[in-house]
C-alpha cells in the first residue's frame, strides 16, 4: 500500500503523467481509527503491522505522557491566571495527536512546530523553564533548536512549513535519512505559504511531512470557513499523498505518522496527515470561546476525550493498576511543581538584552543605540545636581 | 586583473563562493537552464549541477521560506528575486523570519541567506520591474542592505554578502549590468573593504554627495560637470544602505558643509530622509545649509515614456548641488 506509488516519476525535472488524484493513503475517505472512542481496539489490515511493536508498557508510557502535559497544560494556564505567564495556548484535548506525533520520531528526526505544541516539545527533551520563558515573556525562544531538533515555535501563521520543506531538501542534500515534520492546524491550510510548501515537497519530493491537527478552530472561525473540502483531500491537488486519522486515537496517530515519516525515509516524498481532534480550551488564555462556541459541541468532544479513550483501552486491558496510577500521577505532580517553580523563579532579562543578537556581527546602529540607551540608564544613578533643572 | 561586464562580475562573484563552500546553493526562478533572466547565473548549472543550483517554482514567499529551512540546517541559500516589484510576496518570510531568527533564538540559528534583488529603473520596462524598495528592508532591523554600483564591488561584494552569518539583501542596479569595468579576481576578500563601509569615489571640498546603486555613476558624472563649473564635489558611494557607514559622510559633511543625497526611491521615509536626519544629528554645527533630496518623486514607478522625469539625472543632481551651495537654482526664492 504505502510505498512509493505516489513518487514515482515525479521528480521536479519530469513532471510525468502519472499525477491524477490517487491518493494510496486514504482509507476510503474514512477516519483512520484504532482505538474506538469507547477504549475497544480495533484492528485494520494495513495500518496494524505500524503499531504492533506498541505493547503493555508502551500504551502505559503513552498514557503517561498525556497525563503529563495535559498537568502542565493546566499548571500553564493557572500560572498565566495569577500572572506568573504573560499568555498560555493551551493544548486541552489534542494530547494523543501532539504525543502520538512526536513519540513516532527519531532522534535525528527535525520538528518546525507551531506556538501550541508544547507537549511535543515536552516529548521532545526541552526543559519545563524553557517552555515556559516564551510565555512568560523572559525570551522569544525557549530551547536550542540545535539540541533537541526542535526549531522556535512558530507564530506566524504556517510560515514553518516552508522551513520544513527547505529543512528536508537540505536533508535530500547531504543525501542523510532523516524525517523532517512540520507541525500546523486547520486555519494554516489557507495561508499561501502552505500550500506554496505543498508545491516545493511535491516538486523535489522532499521528505517532509505535513502533520495538519485540525482542531476546528481558528481562533472563532470554525474550520469550514478555511476549507470546502475536507482538509486530507485538498493535498491530492499538489500529488501529495494524505491520511486523515481520528486525532484523538494515539494509536492511530502512531500508525500514520510512522507511515509518513518512513515514506519520507525511503524517498517517496512528502505526506499530509490531517489529525481530526478537537482544541477543547480557548485559543489562548486571552480567549473566550464561550462568544462563538456552541457548548453542546464541546461536550460532544468530551465524550471523545483522547485520554479517556486510552484509559478505557488500558482498562480493558486490566493494565490501569493502582501502581500505575500512583506513578502516573506522581510523575505530573512533580512536573507540574518543577514547571511552577522554574517559572516564578527565573531571573529577569537585563534591560541592555534588548540590543543582544539582532545581528551575529557587529553593527554600528545597534551598538551607538545600545550606547546611549545605556548613558541614560547611568543617569538615574547619577546625583543630579542643585539647580540644574 | 580583467575586463568584465557587471552581470559578469556577479557570475563570476557566485562561481567562486560555489566553488569555496559546498554549503553555498542558488535559488531561483528561471536560474537555470535559462541563466536567469539577466544571465547572472549563466553556465553555473551546468558547472555545479541542478542540486546546487536550482530552479524554484515560481513562489517567492516559498523560495525565502524553503531558503529559511536549508539554512536551519546549515546551508548558506543565495536567492535570485527576478525583479524588485516580485519580491512583496516574499515580504512576509524576510521580515518575519530571515530577520528575526536569530534574534528570535539569541544566536543559536543563524540566516546566512543572500536575497539578490535587481533593482532601480532606467530600462523601459512595464510596471513592477523597476522599482527601488530598499528603505522597506533597511527598515527592518536584522538585515543587512547593500547596494552595489560597479563590478568590482559587484564582485567581492556577493562574496562577502554569501560569507556574511547575517542576511544580506544584495540589491544589482539592474541598468547597469552591461557596464564593463576591471575587477581583480585574485583580490583577498579579508584585504577588500568591509561590506559595512562606505567609499568615497570622487574626493571634493565644496559639497558631499551622497549616492548609491546605479546612481552613483550619475553622481560622478555630475560632480565632473561640477568641476568645470569650478564646483568641487565629494562623491561617496554608500555601498552598505543598512548600516549606514555615518562616520565616512560625517567626515566628509564636516569637510564640506553641505550634504545633497540621491536615490532612485521615493522621497518619503526615504533612505535620504534618514541620512539628512542623522547627519543633522551628528554634525549640525558644520552645517552650512540645510540637507537636500534629490530623488524619485513620491509616485508609482511611472510607465517607461516618463521615466526619465522620475529618475534623478545630472542636471537635476547638479541643480541640487546649487542648492545646496546657494547659489541661482530652480527652487531659487521659494520659501520652506
Amino acid at each position: 500500500m504505502l510505498t512509493d506509488q505516489a513518487g514515482k516519476g515525479v521528480h521536479h525535472d519530469t513532471p510525468g503523467p502519472g499525477h491524477s488524484a490517487q491518493n494510496p493513503l486514504r482509507t476510503g475517505g474514512n477516519l483512520l481509527q484504532l482505538v474506538s472512542p469507547d477504549g475497544e481496539r480495533i484492528s485494520h489490515p494495513e495500518f496494524d503491522v505500524w503499531v504492533k511493536d506498541v505493547g503493555d508498557e508502551q500504551l502505559c508510557s503513552l498514557y503517561e505522557d498525556m497525563t503529563v502535559i495535559r498537568r502542565i497544560d493546566a499548571e500553564a494556564t493557572a500560572l498565566q491566571r495569577q500572572g506568573e505567564l504573560a499568555l498560555w495556548p493551551p493544548l486541552l484535548g489534542q494530547e494523543a495527536a501532539q504525543i502520538g506525533s512526536s513519540r513516532s520520531l527519531r532522534d535525528d528526526d527535525f520538528v518546525f512546530p507551531s506556538y501550541r505544541e508544547s507537549g511535543v516539545a515536552y516529548v521532545r527533551g526541552a526543559h519545563l523553564a524553557e517552555i515556559a520563558r516564551v510565555w512568560r515573556g523572559n525570551a522569544s525562544y525557549g530551547w536550542d533548536p540545535q539540541r533537541i531538533n526542535l526549531a522556535t515555535p512558530q507564530i506566524i501563521i504556517g510560515s514553518q512549513s516552508l522551513h520544513a520543506t527547505g529543512y528536508a531538501m537540505g536533508v535530500q542534500l547531504d543525501g542523510a535519512n532523516t524525517a523532517v515534520l512540520a507541525y500546523f492546524g486547520d486555519g494554516a491550510t489557507s495561508e499561501g505559504d502552505v500550500n506554496e510548501a505543498m508545491v516545493f515537497a511535491a516538486s523535489y519530493q522532499a521528505p517532509v511531512v505535513f502533520f495538519c491537527q485540525n482542531n476546528h478552530w481558528a481562533i472563532s472561525e470554525p474550520v469550514r470557513i478555511q476549507s470546502h473540502v475536507q482538509l486530507a483531500d485538498r493535498p491530492t491537488g499538489f500529488g501529495i499523498p494524505s491520511i486523515r486519522v481520528d486525532g484523538n486515537d494515539v494509536l492511530a496517530v502512531m500508525a500514520a505518522t510512522r507511515v509518513a515519516l518512513d515514506r519520507a525515509r525511503k524517498g517517496g516524498g512528502p505526506t499530509f496527515i490531517e489529525a481530526v481532534t478537537y482544541r477543547m480550551g480557548p485559543h489562548t488564555t486571552a480567549d473566550d470561546p464561550t462568544r462563538y462556541r456552541d457548548p453542546i459541541e464541546l461536550e460532544d468532544w468530551a465524550g471523545k476525550d483522547p485520554i479517556l479513550r486510552l484509559r478505557k483501552l488500558l482498562e480493558a486491558k486490566g493494565l490501569l493498576t493502582q501502581d500505575v496510577e500512583a506513578r502516573v500521577k506522581a510523575k505530573a505532580d512533580a512536573v507540574a511543581a518543577e514547571l511552577r517553580s522554574s517559572c516564578i523563579g527565573m531571573p529577569d532579562p537585563q534591560p541592555l538584552d534588548v540590543f543582544n543578537h539582532v545581528y551575529s556581527t557587529p553593527n554600528s546602529w545597534i551598538e551607538r543605540q545600545k550606547d546611549h540607551y545605556s548613558r541614560y540608564l547611568n543617569s538615574f544613578n547619577q546625583p543630579v545636581e542643585e539647580g540644574a533643572l | 586583473m580583467s575586463k568584465l561586464t557587471f552581470a559578469r562580475a556577479i557570475n563570476a562573484g557566485l562561481r567562486k563562493s560555489l566553488e569555496n563552500d559546498p554549503k553555498v546553493v542558488l535559488m531561483g526562478e528561471d536560474i537555470g537552464a535559462l541563466g536567469g533572466v539577466f544571465r547572472v547565473t549563466d553556465g553555473l548549472q551546468k558547472d555545479f549541477g541542478k542540486h546546487r543550483v536550482i530552479d524554484s517554482p515560481l513562489a517567492e514567499s516559498g523560495i525565502i521560506g524553503t531558503a529559511v529551512g536549508l539554512a536551519y540546517r546549515g546551508y548558506r541559500p543565495v536567492c535570485e528575486i527576478q525583479f524588485d516589484g516580485f519580491i512583496y510576496p516574499a515580504f512576509d518570510q524576510i521580515v518575519s523570519q530571515v530577520a528575526k531568527m536569530h534574534y528570535r533564538t539569541q544566536g543559536r540559528v543563524k540566516m546566512p541567506i543572500t536575497i539578490r534583488v535587481p533593482f532601480g529603473g532606467g530600462i523601459g520596462s512595464p510596471e513592477h520591474h523597476s522599482e527601488s524598495p530598499e528603505a522597506y528592508f533597511t527598515h527592518t532591523s536584522g538585515l543587512r542592505v547593500v547596494a552595489v554600483s560597479n563590478p568590482q564591488d559587484a564582485y567581492t561584494m556577493i562574496q562577502q554578502a554569501i560569507a556574511s552569518d547575517d542576511p544580506v539583501l544584495y540589491f544589482e542596479p539592474k541598468r547597469r549590468y552591461h557596464d564593463k569595468g576591471d575587477v581583480d579576481e585574485a583580490l583577498d576578500l579579508a584585504r577588500a573593504l568591509p561590506l559595512d563601509k562606505a567609499a568615497v569615489v570622487n574626493a571634493g571640498s565644496d559639497v558631499t554627495l551622497v549616492a548609491y546603486g546605479p546612481l552613483v555613476k550619475t553622481a560622478k558624472d555630475a560632480a565632473m560637470a561640477a568641476a568645470d563649473e569650478g564646483i568641487s564635489v565629494e562623491v561617496i558611494d554608500l555601498r552598505s544602505l543598512a548600516p549606514v557607514d555615518y562616520p565616512v559622510v560625517e567626515a566628509s559633511v564636516r569637510k564640506t558643509g553641505r550634504l545633497v543625497i540621491t536615490h532612485e526611491a521615493g522621497q518619503s521615509g526615504g533612505l535620504g530622509a534618514e541620512i539628512a536626519a542623522s547627519i543633522t544629528e551628528r554634525c549640525f554645527h558644520y552645517l552650512e545649509s540645510a540637507p537636500v533630496r534629490i530623488t524619485g518623486f513620491d509616485v508609482p514607478y511611472p510607465y517607461s515614456k516618463l521615466e526619465m522625469h522620475h529618475l534623478p539625472d545630472l542636471d537635476r543632481i547638479l541643480d541640487g548641488v546649487d542648492r545646496a551651495l546657494g547659489r541661482p537654482n530652480s527652487l531659487s526664492g521659494l520659501e520652506g
